[in-house]
């Protein structure tokens, strides 16, 4: 296993395919989720081949975005209003090889559950001292780290009291523009994420994939809870030599 | 082995992989696999879109929605470009609007470009090109473009070069533009390309002869002239195009798979 892995390293830029979606990912149409039935294409997806345009992708992310933004709690002076918490993981592909250097951009409501957008029309307060934005690159070995606090849940009018669950959205290029994604990230134990009609649209098989672990680890004394969140993104499809094995 | 597609096997429900959970991570084998897509939900603006992430050309405010941030709040500050150069070629406006399946525009979407520079050379990582010679200093490629209340959005860009169609070389591609649209009600983005209608190689382009013929006109920009209210002659940019997105129905854009 590791000798394949090795292999796949060296031949990580030589241009093969990335694979195509498998079954964690949501269809176009949910119903569950109304805005997706007037939106959702009728047309099937046209399948085409990934040329240069899409297995490339930007790189050069302080020029192209401007500067990190890694602790969400002090971007306005006061400390934020909330629960103070450390988000951690690692950014992997399929074949779980760190993505180095790739931009994470993630967005977020208040501890009460208002986002700093006009917008929001939920009565809970904003916080002059979150704005709930931030973005951070991952290292060398794919890991990357963020200072926040734990996202309210809140009201929104898919269907008669409905609340999404506690959530943070987040942004990833990856390597190429084909391996994009925009996901949530939920917390573990929430009984909110078993009738949300935007999680259920991932089968349930998958939807834990979307939930953070805490952790002690992370946790630091006197200061902040700790969760652990992996992603994973499309990786290379099959090369030859691993066929063989 | 076997296909190298949708082997993998399906992980075990919630309940068998909790009962055997030893790691507090997203590695458990039972559950590794691609990461879910989500929706950017409403309120994205935020959080995405920089000020001028809209123009690819130089520094500006196109792109964002300042007026969707509260009285106190902004959006991320973007890039400081003050020295940076200007890129090489010819500067062009694409502009139009998204509509749903109702023909209603959708003032809650977010549009990302990404593309080749005027030499047909992509900057970035994942493409073997030319050399360093072929990257354009002044010209990063991605840009990123909210809709209006009106649903209409707008970029300004460089003519992008021509592609070739493997990463080895092979046949050229025309000229396009990779765009990928999401938004409230978009699960998963939409991933499309903008082509020209006044490029002679489109005709030819080997992904656009994968395309129903009735439907390549929805993957066109057109180039809209001066008598019809676009581009003045010798103005900046030049050349003006209108290409709308149909997320459904009538004249639904085509949206690939790759």
């Amino acid at each position: 296993m590791g000798t394949i892995q090795t292999v796949n390293a060296q031949l990580s830029n030589a241009g093969a395919d990335f694979r195509r979606e498998d079954g964690a990912q949501p269809p176009s149409l949910f119903a569950p989720y109304a805005s997706t039935v007037e939106r959702a294409p009728h047309e099937p997806l046209l399948r085409i081949p990934q040329t240069p345009t899409e297995q490339s992708g930007p790189n050069e992310w302080e020029a192209l975005f401007g500067e990190q933004v890694t602790d969400l709690t002090c971007t306005r002076g006061a400390p934020a209003q909330g629960q103070r918490i450390i988000v951690c993981g690692q950014v992997l592909d399929e074949d779980r090889r760190p993505v180095a250097n790739t931009l994470i951009e993630m967005w977020q409501a208040n501890a009460a559950g208002r986002y700093a957008h006009e917008r929001d029309q939920w009565d809970a307060p904003l916080d002059p001292n979150f704005s709930g934005a931030g973005r951070v690159l991952t290292d060398a070995q794919g890991r990357y780290r963020y200072t926040t606090v734990r996202p309210g849940a809140y009201p929104w009018g898919n269907h008669y009291n409905a609340w999404r669950p506690a959530h943070i959205h987040l942004s990833l290029m990856g390597p190429a523009f084909a391996t994009r994604l925009v996901t949530q990230m939920y917390f573990p134990d929430d009984p909110l994420i078993e009738i949300d009609p935007i999680a259920n649209a991932v089968p349930r098989a998958y939807r834990q994939r979307m939930v953070a672990h805490f952790d002690i680890n992370i946790t630091q004394p006197s200061y902040a809870l700790g969760y652990r969140f992996d992603i994973v993104l499309r990786g290379r499809a099959a090369t030859p030599l691993r066929a063989q094995t | 082995m076997s296909t190298p597609e949708h082997t993998a096997s399906a992980p075990q429900p919630q309940s068998q992989s909790a009962a055997a959970a030893v790691r507090a991570d997203n590695q458990d084998p039972s559950l590794f696999g691609q990461t879910p897509w989500q929706t950017v939900g409403p309120f994205f603006h935020f959080g995405l879109p920089w000020n001028g992430c809209a123009d690819l050309t130089g520094p500006s405010q196109m792109g964002g929605r300042a007026d969707l941030m509260p009285t106190g709040f902004a959006a991320l500050r973007g890039p400081e470009r003050r020295d940076a150069a200007a890129p090489v070629g010819e500067r062009i406006q694409i502009s139009g609007h998204v509509f749903d399946g109702r023909g209603r525009p959708v003032p809650d979407a977010l549009l990302e470009i990404w593309q080749a520079n005027a030499s047909g050379c992509y900057r970035g990582s994942g493409f073997a090109g030319q050399g360093p010679a072929s990257i354009d200093q002044g010209f990063f490629g991605f840009g990123r473009a909210a809709t209006a209340e009106d649903g209409s959005f707008c970029f300004r860009t460089i003519r992008p070069g021509r592609v070739h169609f493997t990463s080895s070389g092979g046949a050229l591609q025309a000229p396009h533009i990779a765009l990928g649209v999401l938004g409230r009600g978009l699960l998963k983005r939409l991933m499309t390309r903008i082509y020209f209608d006044d490029e002679p190689s489109s005709a030819e382009d080997a992904i656009l002869r994968l395309v129903p013929e009735h439907r390549r006109a929805t993957l066109m920009a057109q180039r809209i002239d001066a008598a019809a209210g676009g581009a003045v002659p010798g103005s900046d940019p030049s050349a003006h195009y209108r290409f709308d997105v149909r997320l459904q129905g009538e004249r639904e854009t085509v949206f690939f798979d790759y």
